[in-house]
C-alpha cells in the first residue's frame, strides 16, 4: 500500500495520541465541571429545543457562582469599572464622586491610562499597596509588604502557581502536598497534573468536619514512606463542608507546620462568608503574628483570597491576589519570574480587586447604598444556611451537618445497597448514580461527593445555597421529596 | 523548588524593569533628567504606549459592566443593542458569572464563523477554546499535552530565533527543550526550508522532536510569511511527524502593501487531502494585538485535525487553566463583530480603524527612513506586526565594554539608553539571535508624536554612543 498522497506527502499518524500524550493529564480530573455538569448542559440544550421534561428549567447549584443564581452585583463596583472601561463616564452626573475618585485613581496607575495596558506582572502596584492596607486593617495592625502581594487571575491562578513552584522531585523524594478530605478538586487536579503525590487528611464529619492535628500526623507519618510532604493546605472557610476553623485549630495547624517544617496554603477565599453564632474567621496570618516571632519569623504561608466569592460574586472577573510569608527571597526572585511568564492579571479584575479592599467609607456618598447590599447578600446567605441545615435535617437519610461558612452543604446521604450496586453495575460512583437520577428527574445539577473525596463507605453531595430563597426552598423540598422516593425505590 | 520555574527570563531583564518602573517613579516626583518621560516600547502594548481604546468597544463594555446604562439617553442604538445581545448570553445577564469553560458558547460560535469567512474553511467551535491570552492557551494546554517532564529522550519544540521568548522559557519549564531555528535577517528574516531541516537533524541529537512553533506575523521580526514560505512548513511539518503551532496574534497587523496574512489552516485546506484532514495544528489569536486590549486577557485557540480520542483529555485539562474573564470574552466578540455600514457607531468606528492604520503605516515609514540613514543601525523591512527590530553594528570597543559590565553587548546599549535618554526598549538576546549580532526590539504601535520623539532620542543617543565607544 502507497504511504504517499497526491501531494507528495506521506502519510502519517498524530502527533499528539493518548499514548504520546502528557501522561499527567490521564489522572486530572475535576467534578465540578465534570460528567454530571456536561449532563446537565445537554439537558438545557434540549430544553431549548423544546423537549418535553417534568421540570423547565435546569438548577446549576452545582457551582458556587452567585450572579448566574440571580445575585445582583453590587452597584457601587459596577459604577467605578464602567467608568474604567469608558472614561467618557467620568464626566455624567449620573455617578457619585467616591466612585469616580476611585476610577480616576485606577486609571492613573494604568499604562496609557487605559484598562487595556498590560500591567506590572505581580498586578498594578497602587493596587498591591491597597490589598497590604486591607491584609493590616483585618489582621489588627500586623504589617503586610505590598512587594509580598501577588495578584492573580483568581485564587486559583495562584494556588496553581505555587503548587508549580513547590512541586519537583521523583520516586522518593517526590513533593508530597497535604490536602483536606472533603476537598476543592482543583488541587487534587493541580497536583496530579504536575506529578506531585497527593496526601488525603480526613475531615471529621461527626465533629462539624473539623480539622483534628491528630489526623494530620498520622496522613503526614504515612505518607513519608513513599515521599517527601512539603505543602500543607488549609481552606477556611471550608470548600465543600463549610466548616470555619476555631482560633485553637488554626494555632495547632500553625504548630504542626512549624514542626514538621511544612509550607501552609491557607485558601480563605470565603473570608466574608460566616453564618453561625460563635463562628469567626481568623486569617491564618493574624493568629501566626499572634504566636509570636518564633512562629511568625519562620513559618512559611501563602494566603490566597478572590474577588468570585464573599460578597460581590464577581467569579467573571477572575480576580484575586495572594499574599506570602517568610518565602525564601531566592525563590521569591523567582516566583517573580514565573509569573511574568503569563504576562498580567486582567485588569478589569485587578481593579475590582482594589474596590473590594478599598469599599466606601462611612463618610463617602455611596456608603449607605453599599453597605445595604452587603448587608442583604450575607444576610440572605446565612438564612438559606439555616434553612438548608432545617430542611434536610427532617429527611430520613440526610445528615446535614450546620453549613457554618462558605457557600455550599454538603449532606451525607445514606443509600440502600440495592442503590449501591446497580450503580456498580453502570460503573458509576453511587453518589454519581444518585445525582445523575436527580437531575433526570428533577433538573437539579448537585456535585456527587466522590468528586470531592470521602471516607470510603459514605456517601454525600455538594449543593450551593446560592439560589434565592423561595427556589432554594423549592429545591431542598424538591431533592427531600427525590430521596424519599429513590431509597423506596432500592428498598 | 521546582527546578524547572529555575529557568524561566534573563535575571537582567527584570531588573531593567524595575530599574524603568524606579526612572518613571523619580521622574513623577520631579527629578531632573535630560528627558521628561519615559517612552516606554518595551511591550507589544499600544494602549500602554499611548494608543486610544475604540470607542465602540468601550461603549459596550460599560454598558455591560453597568446596564443601567442602557435605560440612560447617552449610548448609541448599536452599542445598547450589543451590549444587550452579550449580556443574554451570560448566565444570569451578569459579567461576573462564570462562563463554560472554552468560553462563553455564543461567543465561541462568533469565532467559529469569524475563522471560516477568513479562510473560506468550516471552522467548528468544539475545536475553539477561549483563554485569559493567547500565550496561556499555548502554554497551560498545548504544550502541556505535548510535552512531558518524565519523558526520556526529552520531548522538543522548534522555535523560532529571534522569536518572542515566553514559548522556549515554557517549554524548559515544562520539562521540553526548545531547539532552535534561525530565521535569515538578509532575506528580511523569512523562514527557510533547509534551515528548518537543519535545525531538526540538530534537535534530534539531543530530544525528540514532537512540534514547530511558528510567528506570523513575526515576533519580534514583523516578516509576513510568503506562500511559498507557508507550503515549505506545512510539508515539512507532515513529513517529520510535528504537531503545528501556529502563533497568529498579528494577523490584523499588515503594513507592507505586497504582503498579505493569510492563515496556516486556510494554507493547509489549500494543500488539500489527506494533509488537509490529518495534519495536526493550534492556531492562536487575541484581542491584545487583534483589539490593542492587553489588559482585558482574551485570546484563543483553534485546534485542527486533532485525535478525537485525546480530545476528552483536553477538556479535562482545560478545566485546570483559569477561565478567561467575561471581559476578555466581550473583547474578542467585538474584535470578530465589529460595526457595519448602516450601524450608528460605524463612521466613528471606521474611522478611529482607519486612523489607527494610517499612523501605523506612517511610524513603520518613518522608522526605516530614519534607522537605515544612520550610521552603524539598519532595520529589516516591517512587513506587520508590533515591532522594528533594527541591528546594531556594535564596535568591539562597545562589545568589550558590556562584557566587562557582566552584559550582553546588545543589554548594555538598552541600559544605557534607558538611562540616558529615557527610551526603554528590550534587547535581541531576549529573543534569541546569530551569534555575533545584536539587535533592540521596539513597539511601533505609539501615537506619531511619541514615535518622531522615540526616533529623535534613539537617533542622538546612537550617534553619540558610537562616538563614545568608536
Amino acid at each position: 500500500m502507497s504511504q504517499t498522497d497526491v501531494n507528495g506527502a506521506p502519510r502519517r499518524g498524530k502527533v499528539l495520541t493518548l499514548d504520546t500524550m502528557n501522561p499527567n493529564i490521564k489522572q486530572v480530573e475535576y467534578a465540578v465541571r465534570g460528567a454530571i455538569v456536561q449532563r446537565a448542559v445537554k439537558i438545557e440544550k434540549e430544553l431549548r429545543e423544546g423537549a418535553k421534561k417534568p421540570f423547565t428549567e435546569v438548577i446549576k447549584a452545582n457551582i458556587g457562582d452567585a450572579h448566574a443564581m440571580g445575585q445582583k452585583p453590587i452597584t457601587f463596583l459596577r459604577q467605578v469599572l464602567a467608568m474604567c472601561a469608558y472614561p467618557e463616564l467620568l464626566k455624567d452626573d449620573g455617578f457619585p464622586t467616591d466612585a469616580k475618585q476611585r476610577a480616576r485613581r485606577i486609571l492613573e496607575a494604568c499604562g496609557g491610562h487605559s484598562i487595556g495596558a498590560y500591567s506590572a506582572s505581580q498586578g498594578i502596584e497602587c493596587i498591591r499597596r491597597d490589598v497590604s492596607r486591607f491584609i493590616e486593617r483585618r489582621d489588627g495592625g500586623v504589617a503586610s509588604d505590598p512587594d509580598d502581594v501577588f495578584l492573580s487571575t483568581g485564587a486559583s491562578d495562584a494556588i496553581v502557581t505555587m503548587l508549580k513552584l513547590m512541586v519537583s522531585g521523583e520516586g522518593r523524594t517526590r513533593t508530597g502536598v497535604l490536602i483536606p478530605i472533603p476537598q476543592y478538586p482543583l488541587y487534587s487536579a493541580a497536583i496530579a497534573d504536575l506529578g506531585g503525590v497527593q496526601i488525603s487528611y480526613y475531615l471529621d464529619e461527626d465533629k462539624c468536619w473539623s480539622l483534628d492535628v491528630a489526623e494530620l500526623r498520622r496522613a503526614l507519618r504515612a505518607a513519608r514512606e513513599h515521599c517527601q510532604p512539603r505543602v500543607l493546605c488549609i481552606i477556611n472557610p471550608g470548600n465543600p463542608t463549610g466548616q470555619v476553623q476555631s482560633r485553637q485549630c488554626i494555632e495547632d495547624v500553625i504548630r504542626f507546620a512549624k514542626e514538621e517544617r511544612l509550607f501552609l496554603m491557607a485558601d480563605e477565599v470565603y473570608q466574608d462568608n460566616v453564618y453561625a453564632e460563635g463562628c469567626e474567621f481568623h486569617s491564618f496570618k493574624k493568629v501566626l503574628f499572634e504566636m509570636g516571632p518564633e512562629y511568625s519569623s519562620t513559618v512559611e504561608l501563602a494566603s490566597f483570597h478572590s474577588t468570585s466569592k464573599c460578597y460581590m460574586g464577581e467569579c467573571g472577573f477572575r480576580g484575586g491576589y495572594m499574599e506570602i510569608v517568610n518565602m525564601d527571597p531566592a525563590v521569591k526572585a523567582q516566583l517573580v519570574k514565573l509569573v511574568s511568564v503569563r504576562l498580567c492579571p486582567p485588569v478589569p479584575g485587578q481593579a475590582l480587586l482594589d474596590l473590594v479592599v478599598n469599599p466606601p467609607q462611612p463618610d463617602e456618598p455611596s456608603y449607605a447604598g453599599f453597605m445595604k447590599e452587603r448587608t442583604a447578600v450575607l444576610d440572605a446567605l446565612a438564612k438559606k444556611a439555616r434553612m438548608t441545615e432545617q430542611i434536610f435535617n427532617k429527611v430520613p437519610g440526610i445528615t446535614c451537618n450546620p453549613v457554618q461558612g462558605a457557600m455550599y452543604t454538603f449532606p451525607r446521604i445514606t443509600l440502600p445497597p440495592k442503590a449501591i450496586d446497580k450503580a456498580k453495575e453502570e460503573g458509576q460512583a453511587p453518589d454519581m448514580f444518585y445525582c445523575m437520577r436527580l437531575l433526570e428527574e428533577e433538573g437539579i445539577c448537585l456535585v456527587p461527593g466522590s468528586g470531592f473525596g470521602q471516607r470510603e463507605g459514605t456517601f454525600h453531595f455538594r449543593m450551593t445555597i446560592l439560589p434565592p430563597a423561595e427556589k432554594l426552598e423549592l429545591v431542598l423540598q424538591k431533592i427531600s421529596a427525590f430521596h424519599q422516593r429513590f431509597t423506596k425505590e432500592f428498598s | 523548588m521546582s527546578s524547572h520555574v529555575r529557568t524561566a527570563r534573563l535575571d537582567q531583564m527584570v531588573d531593567q524593569m524595575e530599574r524603568a518602573a524606579h526612572i518613571k517613579k523619580m521622574l513623577e516626583q520631579g527629578e531632573k533628567k535630560p528627558y521628561k518621560d519615559v517612552i516606554d516600547v518595551c511591550w507589544g502594548d499600544p494602549h500602554g504606549a499611548g494608543m486610544k481604546p475604540l470607542t465602540f468597544v468601550r461603549q459596550v463594555l460599560a454598558a455591560c459592566l453597568y446596564p443601567q446604562l442602557l435605560d440612560a439617553g447617552n449610548l448609541p442604538m448599536d452599542v445598547k443593542r450589543r451590549a444587550q445581545k452579550l449580556l443574554s448570553w451570560c448566565d444570569g445577564g451578569s459579567v461576573g458569572s462564570y462562563t463554560n469553560t472554552a468560553g462563553i458558547l455564543e461567543i465561541v460560535e462568533k469565532l467559529a464563523q469569524f475563522i471560516s469567512q477568513r479562510d473560506g474553511v468550516a471552522a467548528h467551535p468544539e475545536n475553539i477554546w477561549i483563554h485569559p491570552g493567547s500565550q496561556t492557551s499555548l502554554t497551560q494546554s498545548i504544550l502541556t499535552l505535548l510535552l512531558s517532564s518524565e519523558a526520556t529522550p526529552k520531548r522538543g519544540v522548534l522555535v523560532p530565533v529571534p522569536g518572542y521568548s515566553t514559548v522556549p522559557l515554557s517549554v524548559t519549564a515544562l520539562g521540553g527543550v526548545a531547539a532552535p531555528y534561525f530565521l535569515d535577517e538578509e532575506g528580511g528574516w523569512e523562514l527557510r526550508a533547509d534551515e528548518l531541516r537543519r535545525a531538526l537533524a540538530s534537535a534530534r541529537g539531543v530530544c525528540r522532536p514532537v512540534a514547530l512553533y511558528v510567528i506570523n506575523p513575526g515576533n519580534p521580526t514583523g516578516h509576513v510569511q510568503s506562500r511559498k514560505s507557508m507550503e515549505e512548513v506545512i510539508r515539512f511539518v507532515a513529513e517529520n511527524n510535528l504537531f503545528l503551532l501556529a502563533d497568529e496574534v498579528y494577523q490584523g497587523s499588515v503594513y507592507d502593501a505586497d504582503s498579505e496574512f493569510v492563515s496556516y489552516k486556510k494554507r493547509l485546506y489549500e494543500l488539500g487531502p489527506p494533509l488537509a484532514h490529518t495534519l495536526e495544528l493550534a492556531s492562536f489569536h487575541s484581542a491584545s494585538k487583534g483589539l490593542g486590549e492587553c489588559g482585558l486577557r482574551g485570546g484563543y485557540v483553534e485546534l485542527v485535525n486533532m485525535d478525537p480520542g485525546i480530545m476528552p483529555y483536553v477538556e479535562r485539562l482545560f478545566h485546570l487553566i483559569p477561565s478567561a474573564p467575561v471581559t476578555g470574552q466581550i473583547a474578542l466578540e467585538l474584535m470578530v463583530e465589529p460595526p457595519q455600514p448602516g450601524d450608528p457607531s460605524y463612521p466613528l468606528y471606521m474611522h478611529e480603524m482607519e486612523h489607527t492604520r494610517r499612523t501605523l503605516v506612517d511610524n513603520v515609514k518613518r522608522v526605516l527612513q530614519v534607522l537605515n540613514r544612520l550610521p552603524a543601525i539598519s532595520c529589516q523591512p516591517v512587513q506587520g506586526g508590533a515591532f522594528a527590530f533594527p541591528r546594531l553594528h556594535l564596535t568591539t570597543k562597545a562589545i568589550c565594554k558590556a562584557k566587562e559590565a557582566g552584559m550582553q553587548p546588545d543589554m548594555f546599549y538598552c541600559t544605557k539608553l534607558l538611562e540616558d535618554a529615557g527610551v526603554f526598549v528590550s534587547p535581541g538576546c531576549e529573543y534569541g539571535q546569530k551569534e555575533g549580532t545584536y539587535h533592540i526590539r521596539f513597539c511601533i504601535m505609539t501615537p506619531a508624536d511619541t514615535m518622531e520623539e522615540l526616533l529623535r532620542r534613539l537617533s542622538a543617543f546612537h550617534l553619540k554612543f558610537m562616538k563614545d565607544f568608536s
